[in-house]
């Protein structure tokens, strides 16, 4: 279970990823952030931006159209 | 002083890369679609920089942003577009636009360029989508009008031959394309119109068509404007080329301004470098040299004429054309086979919509067809 979760379901480009910088703001180094997002468009960008931030993609999985990430704050 | 943003449509930036006219453009998103593909034009500098690169503020933008020009500000849908553009704006930038739509309305926009006139009245026209590098043509005769590879957004052409006072009656399509998805069949069954297709490349299809073959003759209009099929196969098996009204040679994506067709769409690529040679090399040139080449797609903005027209004089492109001036057969072979750009995206499924084997709807149909045509060999 993620430290925390964030729900951007519903919303478009670029608001999912402003909350999940919130998010990841918001926890500690070693704790993990739970991102839901049914903008495909941002999945790409998503994956970019944590791999540009240098945190860890531990999961991402689609499911029935939401799709979710996880990732760890190094 | 607060500065407001403004959107930029795609007609109207359209209208400045036909221009020439100098604009700064930020894209704004990740890298690997900005290097996929992009917005292109002789004046236009480009930068990019990844939205989320920007969420902690648009400091580390502003000194790369040059003063009193036209800054756009470009994403794929506009959401990220407007909220870079509005940070730029509140930090004192001026000019700033956004793309509206972004990348999504920027591939459907088509620019109608008026190509010349034919005999007693008569138009052609050529379509220019110029964010996807493809082209579509109507010809226009008595209240008559025929579509030649046709896009997928039809209603504009409905509204045009509409406009026009005409009224479609054949759609023609030059080949079973990979790029995108033709509207042909669609704008047919729409209008009443019929739906020509080559039988080479139709074996698979799963509606009724008409087969569009050499020594077939369509006539437009009451001066019996002339559309004559001439069979160039290469870029698939079943390519064919038209003559009209003598003056035009639409070459499909046989041949293009500053390149020729790949071979390889339809996984023919061995099989089809031997046609290809011979339609470009032989049937090509036994015509005449003042026929105007009308291509089904361009890849470089410098295909793109000052005048928005994607148009070559046949004899003009055996000159220039790098894919015509290749004397041995091994050079063309290893040229049009081998270090070829990527694909299309979606090409095979974009093959099974135009066959009828695939029913996408629009939202897919979009998807499929994201990013540029590449067709052409030189497409890098």
């Amino acid at each position: 279970m993620a430290d925390i979760v964030i729900d951007a379901k519903g919303l478009a480009c670029p608001m999912p990823i402003v909350k999940a910088k919130k998010g990841i703001d918001s926890i500690q180094t070693g704790q993990t952030m739970e991102l839901h997002t049914t903008d495909k468009g941002s999945m790409n960008d998503f994956k970019a931006w944590v791999n540009q931030t240098k945190n860890e993609l531990v999961e991402a999985r689609e499911e029935n159209g939401v799709f979710k990430f996880i990732v760890k704050k190094v | 002083m607060a500065t407001t943003i403004k959107a930029m449509t795609p007609q109207e930036l359209t209208k400045k890369i036909i221009a020439q006219e100098e604009l700064f453009i930020l894209d704004v998103r990740n890298e690997s679609e900005f290097m996929n593909w992009k917005i292109e034009g002789v004046k236009i500098n480009l930068l990019n920089i990844p939205y989320f690169d920007l969420l902690d503020g648009v400091d580390d933008a502003l000194d790369k942003i040059p003063d009193g020009k036209n800054i756009l500000v470009v994403c794929a849908k506009e959401g990220s577009s407007i909220f870079i553009a509005e940070q730029l704006a509140e930090a004192g930038k001026s000019n700033i636009h956004y793309l509206e739509g972004g990348m999504k309305a920027w591939s459907d926009y088509m620019e109608p360029v008026k190509i010349g006139d034919l005999k007693d009245g008569g138009e052609l026209y050529q379509f220019v989508r110029i964010g996807k590098g493809c082209l579509s043509y109507m010809v226009l005769s008595g209240g008559e009008a025929v579509m030649i590879d046709t896009l997928r957004m039809i209603d504009v052409f409905e509204q045009f031959a509409s406009d026009k006072g005409a009224k479609i009656k054949h759609t023609l399509d030059t080949h079973l394309h990979a790029d995108h998805i033709s509207g042909g069949r669609l704008l047919a069954e729409k209008t009443g119109a019929t739906y020509w297709l080559p039988p080479r490349d139709a074996t698979e299809v799963i509606f009724d068509f008409e087969p569009l073959e050499e020594g077939k003759e369509i006539k437009v209009g009451h001066s019996n404007i002339r559309i004559q099929p001439i069979y160039s196969p290469g870029h698939t098996i079943g390519s064919t080329s038209l003559i009209i009204d003598e003056q035009y040679l639409l070459s499909g994506d046989i041949l293009f301004v500053e390149s020729i067709g790949r071979p390889d769409l339809a996984g023919k690529a061995e099989d089809w470098v031997a046609d290809l040679r011979s339609t470009l090399y032989k049937t090509y040139k036994g015509l005449s040299d003042d026929l105007m080449v009308l291509p089904a797609h361009f890849g470089k903005i410098s295909e793109l004429g000052r005048d928005g027209k994607v148009a070559a004089r046949l004899g003009d492109l055996y000159k220039n054309n790098p894919g015509l001036n290749m004397q041995s057969n091994d050079d063309f072979r290893s040229a049009v086979t081998e270090n070829l750009p990527p694909q299309p995206n979606a090409y095979q499924e974009i093959r099974q919509t135009n066959m009828g084997r695939m029913t996408p709807n629009e939202e897919e149909q979009r998807e499929m067809e994201w990013g540029p045509n590449r067709c052409a060999v030189h497409d890098k």
